[in-house]
């Protein structure tokens, strides 16, 4: 029996995979203990008594690597014929934080589960949909070239996303937009991405611009437009129709599409957030969501601080950084949660452009494998869950580091396998060891 | 595959985004040096750690001032929780409102995190009460910091002062790195060595936190320098004399400087009314600064070196040494002084009225008579080398300033006056032209009137001058620096050159010497003496627009081979012979001899509780309710008066004068002057501008 485990264990499990996952889950406990050091302090004995985030850690990636040991004794098919259940079950289970939901840090999105441990269902429900949107797509019957299939697939990943968005958990929420990679791989056609896209150009342009400015431009847009295509639109007048009807939407976009949503849907601290990154002020006063729901994040430095701070950190690591526990950021605590969202700090403080550099280097690397991974399946569904996780890992990336260096607003997600955290850690190892397991099978063809 | 060229797409976008990040990254960590400067900012905190100031030494290596310990209470306000304010206000003699008042300023300057200074200088009683209760008063230490301390009580205005440096001391003295809350020297030595006694500081490295509390020491203070100590100056003062002339001059108002001619250093310098030292430093600074600034008397100003007073009849040696280099009198050269000095028309008074005693220089100067020296003067300005009044006053001029009046010595001490040897333009300006005046226009120059003036401290140089015959050093204080170096010996450098090396011979200067020793012996200050030594000496009662003569007294002893050079101003208080005389006669025989005979000692009670202080200053105090204005030297200023301005010296008397000329010019013409430079012709021309100047006369008025 342990023979045959064995056999199975090690058979067609991609090994650089679990090398860049260790490297990884070693480098953000060195982060985490750099962000804590005191030299005051008795290591091994805080260690013994795990009273510090960074021996924490440790426990949770030793319990992790069980569970990822566990996951790759498991049998592929299990995570076929579960998938549908555990997204039901995820989504039963995120509703049930309305009820038993605890507060932490102002997000009600986590249930107190035994021991003093939270547990948040937004995070695992991040493994479902991936499983259930797999699922869907290598169904035969799917054919993902319709809009029909298309809409099923992004009412089943936007239904957790609004939940995330109602238990105060944007980031989380965002995260699920990530999926977007899966579904273009998979047939998804480009005039969305390209749709996406210019709807973003607008948002950003009518944040920078006066809105009559934006107005007119929109306009002059549309009318050149028209007039080069002039005599396609002699003879076919219904597309003329089209391009007014895009300016129309652009323009209702601009004027009460954008405002409705900052000063309705984000809450005060998000839409000041936004506004700082194009370097503006938002005026609180205008926003009638913090009106009814406010006194949650007061007290609080003000917005930019986080990022004031961050950017300080990350730059005063120079190219060669200050040093191995030398980062006076680090060490006063000048970065807020540091240990958690804003650990890239600690790293670019410490190491500076090098260390930064061979970091991103080796996540890319660890990205780039796992297309690789993703492209050699046979099943659909292990691909389609293998761009799932690419388009998870890269999405939480790309933002934090983002957010940290002020090319993002700040939204709080965790660096994946670095940033302290349990459930965050749990989260990521499941999510990549299903992608091992089902990959150790790619000769198998999964429904 | 199906679709699979899309994963190459997929993989270009994760490339580009990577690529803005690590753009962003260069950006941020190669391209941009304000984060570091940020984060040291953020996170290093500076502390400078004080060096001891240099201490100033007198000539027998006794401290003049020196440096204390004072202990100020800090506080935390933010750890400040809990604290038993009623013992505290009761230990500080403050209320509760004051109390929350004192920690709101505090968090004001230096926010809730930090220390803070709320009760500085704290007497030994009040430290030893709050050490012991140091428990009660949780966030609330003691912080100890270097204070100046004065020994002796003595020489306040020679010494100066240290005080916090403010926004304009910090905006003139940008390259030296001086910080808000540096001490720094503001008046006198302190200032003068400023760059001397403060030594270098040391800064020390913390890394702070972001609520700023401390957590170590920055890189194990690899970065950290040491403070190093000021260096001490060695001067040479004598403590013993500087006591007793601060002691004579009590109640009075006035100046004494003593000078070793030999080298020029000062012995002694005075000025009265003074202060305690010890009364700027520590706590006590902050009211009695205000008393003293506010005081009429002007305790504050050194009189040494900026009161300008007219040298009156101790000029006449330096005038009678002009004449003689000149060949215009020889040693025998009399006067027939009848009591009047008749040949400017406008009599002078003479205080003499004894046949034959004027019948030689030495005998003149002995007997101080003015006709004799106001006849010397004429024929000084008039003298037919130089054809005319001008260029004969010119000459003259240059002769005194090269005695060292009238223009500054450069003595190392801050804000030193010049005084006034006036020039001919001024003259020209008064009189209308340069060819309408000649040497009755301002005749009492030759006895040290009219508009010449002279610091107490130029006069005593002036002394050294003769008793060196023909030289001295500039006068100065500080004899070496601890460890000197280039630039210290560059600073010293013109204490140690001989200045005004004249070519006037030796035996003009014997003659004079013999004079000034007629003088003492049985002449105006014959009743005068030094036991043990023979000295020279010339006594002067100066006219002055503010009041009574003021007491002038200058003498160098021994007669041969000079070691001490003294001049004595007593303020309103008459002869010259009378205070300021007896006053330099102890201070001499203390300096030579080391000590006072018994007779001496008596006359020293007698002369330190005279009160001299002239009555418009005591008015003044009653007037002001200032009676509790007693000065550290225990005046009995109680019945003290009207604001009487030292400056006014210089700016009223020429006014007064030009009144007095103005006069003369009426009665001109009636006269011609003897040996006249100045054509007759041109004495229509002054009777032609007589009415404009008295149209002048008019509009001043």
């Amino acid at each position: 029996m342990a023979e045959t485990n064995n056999h199975n264990f090690s058979k067609g499990t991609d090994l650089a995979v679990i090398l860049l996952y260790l490297i990884m889950v070693a480098v953000g406990v060195l982060c985490i203990f750099m962000v804590e050091y005191n030299p005051n302090l008795n290591w091994s004995n805080t260690f013994l008594t795990a009273k510090t985030n960074f021996s924490k850690q440790i426990y949770f990636s030793i319990f992790c690597a069980f569970i990822a040991i566990f996951i790759l004794l498991l049998d592929s098919k299990v995570f076929t014929a579960f998938a549908n259940l555990s997204y039901v079950a995820g989504i039963l289970l995120m509703l049930a934080t309305f009820v038993l939901g605890k507060n932490i840090n102002g997000s009600k999105s986590w249930i107190p589960i035994a021991g003093g441990f939270n547990l948040q269902p937004a995070e695992l429900c991040k493994i479902f949909t991936a499983l259930f949107l797999a699922k869907f797509i290598s169904k035969p019957e799917t054919d993902f070239k319709k809009l029909k299939s298309h809409l099923i697939a992004g009412a089943a990943i936007a239904l957790p996303a609004i939940l995330s968005i109602m238990q105060h958990e944007m980031g989380l929420a965002l995260v699920y937009s990530a999926f977007i990679f899966a579904m273009y791989r998979e047939g998804l056609p480009p005039v969305i991405l390209v749709v996406l896209l210019s709807f973003a150009i607008l948002v950003i342009a009518t944040l920078l611009l006066e809105p009559t400015v934006l107005a007119i431009i929109l306009t002059v847009i549309a009318g050149l437009f028209i007039f080069s295509m002039i005599k396609k639109f002699k003879r076919n007048k219904s597309k003329i129709l089209i391009v007014v009807a895009i300016w129309g939407v652009c323009f209702g976009t601009v004027r009460f599409a954008v405002p409705y949503i900052f000063n309705h849907v984000f809450e005060c601290y998000q839409s000041t957030r936004i506004y700082s990154m194009v370097g503006k002020e938002y005026d609180c006063s205008q926003n009638k969501k913090s009106a009814s729901s406010s006194g949650e994040r007061h007290g609080k430095k003000p917005d930019d601080y986080n990022v004031k701070q961050s950017k300080i950190a990350i730059g005063s690591g120079g190219f060669w950084g200050r040093g191995f526990l030398k980062g006076t950021q680090t060490r006063g605590k000048y970065v807020p949660e540091q240990h958690t969202d804003f650990i890239f700090t600690s790293l670019g403080e410490a190491f500076g452009f090098v260390g930064t550099f061979i970091f991103l280097g080796l996540y890319l690397f660890f990205l780039f494998r796992l297309i690789r991974i993703a492209e050699r399946q046979r099943s659909s569904f292990s691909r389609v869950y293998a761009y799932s996780v690419v388009g998870i890992f890269f999405f939480h990336i790309a933002v934090n580091i983002s957010m940290t260096i002020g090319l993002f607003p700040v939204v709080g997600i965790p660096l994946p396998l670095i940033s302290y955290g349990g459930s965050s850690l749990l989260t990521f190892t499941v999510l990549l060891f299903i992608l091992l397991r089902l990959d150790a099978d790619r000769q198998m063809v999964l429904r | 595959m199906y679709n699979s060229n899309r994963g190459r797409i997929i993989q270009i976008i994760i490339g580009v985004i990577f690529a803005f990040i690590i753009l962003q990254l260069v950006s941020l960590q190669i391209f941009s040096s304000k984060y570091v400067l940020a984060a040291n900012n953020n996170a290093i905190f500076r502390r400078i750690i004080y060096p001891d100031r240099g201490i100033i030494f007198d000539r027998k290596k006794r401290a003049l001032l020196e440096n204390t310990i004072s202990y100020d209470l800090v506080v935390i306000p933010n750890e400040a929780k809990g604290v038993d304010t009623a013992t505290l206000c009761a230990i500080l003699k403050i209320d509760k409102e004051e109390y929350s008042k004192r920690m709101i300023e505090v968090i004001v300057k230096n926010s809730r995190v930090k220390l803070g200074i709320f009760e500085p200088f704290l007497s030994t009683e009040v430290y030893a009460q709050i050490t012991e209760n140091l428990y009660r008063f949780p966030g609330f230490s003691l912080s100890e910091r270097s204070i100046r301390n004065y020994p002796y009580n003595t020489a306040a205005h020679v010494l100066g002062y240290v005080a916090e440096v403010d926004v304009k001391f910090l905006e003139k003295h940008e390259a030296d790195g001086y910080e808000m809350g540096d001490y720094a020297g503001m008046t006198g030595l302190e200032k003068q060595y400023e760059s001397v006694l403060m030594g270098q500081r040391g800064v020390k490295r913390f890394l702070r936190d972001n609520k700023g509390k401390i957590q170590g020491p920055f890189e194990k203070g690899q970065f950290d320098t040491i403070p190093i100590a000021g260096r001490n100056l060695y001067t040479s003062m004598d403590v013993e004399v500087q006591q007793l002339a601060e002691k004579l001059l009590q109640h009075k108002i006035g100046s004494a400087v003593a000078i070793n001619p030999t080298t020029g250093s000062i012995i002694a310098m005075a000025s009265s009314p003074g202060y305690n030292p010890n009364l700027l430093t520590g706590n006590q600074r902050r009211k009695t600064i205000g008393r003293l600034l506010t005081d009429t008397a002007r305790p504050i100003y050194n009189r040494a070196i900026k009161g300008q007073y007219p040298p009156g009849s101790t000029f006449k040696p330096l005038g009678a040494l002009i004449a003689l280099d000149e060949g215009l009198i020889t040693p025998s050269f009399g006067y027939n002084c009848f009591g009047l000095y008749t040949s400017c028309g406008d009599p002078r008074k003479c205080e003499h009225h004894n046949a034959g005693h004027a019948a030689n220089l030495q005998l003149a100067l002995a007997n101080s008579c003015n006709s004799y020296f106001l006849q010397v003067f004429r024929l000084a300005i008039d003298n037919p080398k130089y054809h005319n009044a001008k260029l004969g006053y010119l000459k003259w001029k240059e002769y005194v300033n090269s005695f060292g009046l009238g223009r500054k010595l450069g003595i190392d001490l801050p804000s030193e006056n010049r005084a006034s040897i006036p020039d001919t333009a001024q003259y020209n300006k008064d009189f209308g032209g340069a060819k309408y005046w000649n040497s009755c226009f301002m005749l009492t120059l030759g006895i040290g009137q009219d508009r010449m003036t002279a610091t107490p401290l130029q006069l005593a140089n002036a002394m050294a001058f003769i008793a060196n015959e023909g030289y001295y050093y500039t006068p100065h204080f500080v004899d070496s620096v601890e460890e000197e170096d280039d630039i210290d010996k560059e600073v010293l450098l013109k204490y140690r050159t001989k200045q005004a090396v004249t070519k006037i011979p030796k035996e003009y200067y014997d003659i004079i010497k013999e004079g000034m020793h007629g003088v003492t012996v049985f002449g105006t200050a014959a009743f005068i003496k030094v036991p043990g030594h023979e000295f020279c000496a010339k006594t002067g009662t100066a006219q002055n627009p503010h009041g009574k003569n003021h007491s002038m007294f200058v003498c160098f002893a021994p007669k041969d081979n000079p070691k001490i050079a003294v001049a004595v101003v007593v303020e309103n208080a008459g002869f010259g012979a009378t205070w300021a005389g007896p006053i330099a006669g102890l201070l001499m025989e203390k300096y030579l001899n080391d000590t006072l005979t018994k007779e001496s000692k008596t006359k020293m009670d007698y002369l330190a509780n005279v009160d001299l202080m002239p009555a418009n200053i005591k008015e003044w105090y009653i007037r002001n309710n200032k009676t509790e204005m007693l000065t550290p030297l225990n005046y009995n200023n109680d019945e003290l008066s009207e604001i009487w301005d030292m400056e006014m010296v210089s700016e009223q008397a020429p006014i007064q004068i030009k009144m007095d000329t103005l006069k003369k010019i009426d009665t001109f013409q009636k006269n011609t002057p003897p040996s006249s430079p100045i054509p007759p012709k041109q004495n229509n021309k002054e009777s032609a501008l007589t009415p404009i100047q008295k149209k002048k006369k008019v509009n001043s008025k």
